[in-house]
Parts: C-alpha cells; structure tokens; sequence
C-alpha cells in the first residue's frame, strides 16, 4: 500500500493500489507518522502506483499539504495517472502549484 | 426501454465493503464492453456514493447499504444506492462542490461533484431520519466490432 523513502531531507511516499476513504486513512496514519519522526523539507507524493482514486485521494493530498505546512515543509504530488487527473482538476487543487 | 440484466445487494456500512461495492458493479456491467474509462467512471461514482452512506448516512453507527443495480436494451445502466441512515436535510447544499460536513475526516467535498461528472444522470431522494437513494445513471457506448 505504501513504500517510503528519505534522503536529503525529501520524504518521499510512493502510494499503490486503490485510494478510498477505507485506504486513505490507512495511508495518511502511516505517512504522517514517518513526517512527524522526519521532519522533511519536502514530502513528495508519488501517484505512478495507484490504480483507482475517488475524492478520497483528494482529501489525503489536502490533508498532507496542511500537516507539511504545519512543519515548515512543502508537498509535492507527482505522476498521476490521466485517468485520476480529472478529479484533481475537479478539486481546484492545482491552484496549490503542488502538482508536478 | 426494457431491462435485460437486474442485480441486488445488500452489505453492512463498513469501510472495507466500499471496494467491495465498486467491484461488483464493475462485474454486472463487464457484459456491456465498456471501455477501461466507462468502468472507472462506473467504479469512482459508486464508491463515492457508498462511501457517503457510510461517512454521513450512518455516521458512525452500523447499518446496511443497498445497491440495486439494472441494465436496459439501451445499455443504459440503472445503479441505486439506498441507506437508512440520517438523510440530507438540504441537498442542495450536500450536492455544492467542496461542501462538506466531515472536514475532520478530511473529506473533500467531492462527492457529489465526482458522481455527477463521471456519470450522465444522478438523482437524490432523501428524507431526515429515514435515509438517502441515489441514483446513478450512464449509457455504455457500443462497441462496433
């Protein structure tokens, strides 16, 4: 479900299978968790392992973006599939400019 | 329009029964060929409404979702998706992109929007204390082989 990694101070948590409010807060407990221990500058969000997403996935990025910037850290979302992009669109998200 | 395909089920309000859900209505409409983009679409909007039954409807008690799933000659498909949890006091105001009553379990207030956008039709009946139906409609495309 999640694999993390940290180097140079960039949290990076590689997200896989589906993200649903039953998988989301599975996920969220676990990388907040390895931010609050690491204190990252960075944390980066990598989607190139998810399959499904509804809005949960939309919360779990919004949620995120509040706990990095409660610890003087940034969130990075990257490589989400086309087909979960239309949600993010959706979400007004990108006005965040934290999708790459 | 007539019916050539009827489904029904029914599973307990658990959060672990939402991939449950979008898997079997990814099942009963397999038959129609959609494309990997229809499935998704038929995928993303039934989790989202399972997943209001289990976030709003019945809050944080136990109770029993139902889906009722039909297929017409049209290849329309008919999903409803019933609880009998608290309902929606106004649906207006539920159905408003970002709108949400569950901040703290950082829902996004999506979903609502998401089912609308990903399917041709939604409809909502509800009725405080008795419960929410919602109604999703999409028509699969054929595909000319």
């Amino acid at each position: 479900m999640l694999k993390t990694e940290f180097e140079n101070n960039i949290l990076t948590a590689y997200i896989d299978g589906e993200i649903d409010h039953d998988t989301a807060a599975k996920i969220r407990t676990r990388i907040d968790g390895a931010a609050q221990s690491l204190k990252p500058k960075v944390l980066y969000l990598d989607f190139s392992g998810v399959s499904f997403m509804d809005s949960s996935g939309i919360g779990l990025v919004m949620g995120r973006y509040r706990q990095m910037k409660l610890i003087g850290g940034m969130l990075r979302v990257t490589n989400i599939p086309d087909r979960m992009y239309r949600i993010f669109a959706m979400s007004g998200i990108e006005g965040l400019g934290v999708l790459r | 329009m007539k019916t050539v395909n009827e489904m029904s089920l029914s599973f307990p309000s658990k959060s672990c029964n939402e991939a449950f859900a979008r898997s079997v209505a990814a099942a009963f409409i397999m038959n129609l060929d959609p494309t990997i983009n229809e499935l998704s679409d038929i995928k993303t909007a039934v989790s989202e409404a399972v997943t209001n039954c289990i976030v709003h409807g019945y809050r944080r008690s136990n109770g029993t979702i139902y889906i009722k799933g039909r297929i017409t000659d049209t290849n329309k498909v008919i999903i409803k998706i019933r609880d009998k949890g608290c309902g929606i006091e106004n649906i207006e105001k539920a159905m408003e992109p970002l709108y949400t009553t569950a901040p703290e379990e950082e829902r996004a207030g999506l979903g609502f929007a998401v089912m609308q956008s990903f399917c041709d039709k939604v409809k909502v009946k509800s009725r405080v204390s008795e419960g929410t139906t919602v109604t999703l409609e999409k028509t699969i495309a054929r595909q000319d082989v």
